[in-house]
């Protein structure tokens, strides 16, 4: 097992320096309301991080910290120097008012010739759309674009919140499709917020459930089986127990016997 | 040259034109269109202060101005939303103003001229004010283009891209401040609120990228004010709101022919 829940206080000291970001005792507050308490979690490069928890449980807050959107009252925040984090928003609020083409939004912040943007956007499933105005998108392209923007930077760490949010299900599978292909070919580490429970899970090398605190962390066979994660998800999850459990037995399956697993 | 008041209130015009233009789009594009009003309003109080004090009407308005962009921009996302804040600080502002204005014995002065404002009266010095500020203002924006842009467009891709974004807001609102402080005492509070907001609302029709959108609203303000100045000679109505008129027709017909546009596609 790459992961384990637990380590030694020597194997602590020594994976600390591979860790890309390392959170210490992290509390979140806002206006005297306490969201997040003594968070502790660390990135190390390479893996695949879901967080799960209810709604209000912190989840974002802990997302907007490592951004850095958030200051937090306690603990601290150790970034990599010069580690590139894409971070890709659970939705944003387009003004219609704005004009701006998918190829300009792209090459916004990242120095990246025209022809790079339209491989990339190929690469995301969205050919022809160089030219398309932002506002003009649906929910799941502009889901994409988001995430291929994201990619763009060639990040070390790729931050996602709820990213799959107004994609249908395929949409979904899709999009967690071509975040484990990247981390196969980049080796870039993944830190992701997800409802879709049993998809993201078999995708998962680590579950961290939260509630205002982490209720529970692991592999994932071993978050599910846990009584605070019952009690949080109940009996809601049983088909997607089941789900997940038969495709964690098919981790290193083609894409697609994968995907007849979700479907 | 420079003897000429038309000229001068010309130059004084395209002055607030090219500034406003960025400004009023990114007022524009974050829904703070009462901004440009609030800070006026606040500047009021400036002017007011400053006549009671017998300082330059400029350095009053431009602290009251920044200090009113300082207030929203901390204020902001608290309690309170950013429109809510502005209009209790406007109102307050303004209000504030008028009653230290009432205090003021012997000196008459009308805050009606700073809500029209008199293009036609700008002096050689104002002109130098005014071209300063809007060559600072100018400066600052493209500076900040790129994170003002971003942050407009997503506050969390913005701190993910390492920009604060009420840094930038507050960039935004000093810039706002400074173009209000130097322009009140000769366009008015009308002008200044009208020649933000309208020439980005029409520029929105022919623009599919930001800079795009910048020029164009640039070219509707400077349109606006050598025919609103011209017509103000030819027709004898007050050169402020007559640029405002043009402005607004250059709004109309640019919808109009949108709107066409699109139903023939």
């Amino acid at each position: 097992m790459k992961h384990k829940a637990f380590v030694t206080h020597a194997q602590a000291w020594h994976s600390a320096k591979m860790n890309l970001i390392t959170i210490d005792d992290l509390s979140i507050s806002y206006g005297g309301v306490t969201a997040l308490k003594n968070v502790n979690l660390n990135i190390k490069s390479g893996e695949i991080v879901t967080i799960v928890g209810p709604n209000g449980s912190g989840k974002t807050s802990l997302l907007k910290a490592i951004i850095g959107a958030v200051t937090p009252v306690a603990g601290k925040i150790q970034i990599k120097s010069g580690l590139k984090v894409g971070y890709v928003p659970q939705r944003i609020n387009l003004d219609p008012t704005l004009p701006i083409s998918v190829g300009r939004f792209m090459r916004l912040t990242e120095k990246i010739t025209k022809k790079m943007c339209a491989v990339a956007l190929e690469k995301a499933g969205l050919p022809k759309l160089m030219d398309k105005q932002m506002s003009q998108l649906s929910g799941g392209q502009l889901q994409r674009v988001l995430l291929a923007r994201a990619l763009l930077g060639s990040p070390q760490v790729l931050v996602l919140d709820e990213a799959t949010q107004g994609l249908d299900q395929p949409g979904a599978a899709n999009f967690y499709k071509q975040i484990e292909k990247l981390r196969e070919e980049t080796g870039c580490a993944v830190l992701m917020i997800s409802h879709d429970l049993h998809v993201v899970m078999s995708a998962s090398d680590r579950v961290i459930c939260l509630n205002g605190h982490i209720c529970c962390s692991g592999t994932p066979q071993s978050v599910v089986a846990t009584p605070e994660y019952q009690e949080l998800f109940g009996t809601g999850t049983d088909g997607a127990l089941a789900l997940y459990r038969h495709s964690h037995d098919h981790e290193h399956a083609s894409p697609t016997s994968n995907s007849e697993a979700i479907s | 040259m420079l003897d000429d008041f038309m000229i001068r209130a010309f130059l004084a015009g395209i002055g607030l034109a090219v500034v406003s233009a960025p400004l009023g789009c990114f007022v524009v594009w974050r829904r703070m269109a009462y901004f440009g009003e609030a800070t006026a309003h606040a500047a009021m109080l400036g002017v007011a202060l400053s006549l009671a004090m017998q300082a330059d009407v400029f350095i009053g308005a431009l602290i009251f101005a920044i200090i009113m962009a300082w207030i929203t921009t901390q204020l902001s996302g608290r309690n309170y939303a950013m429109d809510t804040l502005l209009g209790v600080f406007s109102h307050s502002f303004l209000a504030v103003g008028l009653v230290v204005v009432s205090f003021l014995t012997g000196v008459r002065i009308d805050l009606m001229a700073y809500l029209f404002g008199d293009i036609l009266a700008v002096s050689e010095f104002d002109l130098g004010v005014i071209w300063t500020g809007a060559l600072v203002v100018l400066a600052l924006i493209l500076w900040r283009w790129k994170p003002l842009f971003l942050s407009t467009f997503n506050e969390e891709l913005s701190y993910a891209s390492g920009f604060n974004p009420k840094r930038e807001q507050l960039f935004l609102t000093i810039g706002l401040g400074i173009t209000v402080a130097v322009s009140i005492k000769v366009v008015g509070v009308l002008l200044i609120t009208a020649m933000l907001i309208i020439p980005a609302a029409a520029a929105r029709n022919l623009a599919r990228d930001p800079e795009m959108m910048v020029f164009a609203a640039a070219l509707v303000s400077c349109i606006s004010v050598t025919v609103g100045l011209r017509g103000s000679y030819i027709f004898d109505t007050p050169p402020g709101p007559t640029i405002v008129c043009v402005t607004l027709f250059i709004f109309v017909v640019l919808n109009l022919v949108n709107s066409v546009r699109k139903l023939t596609l």
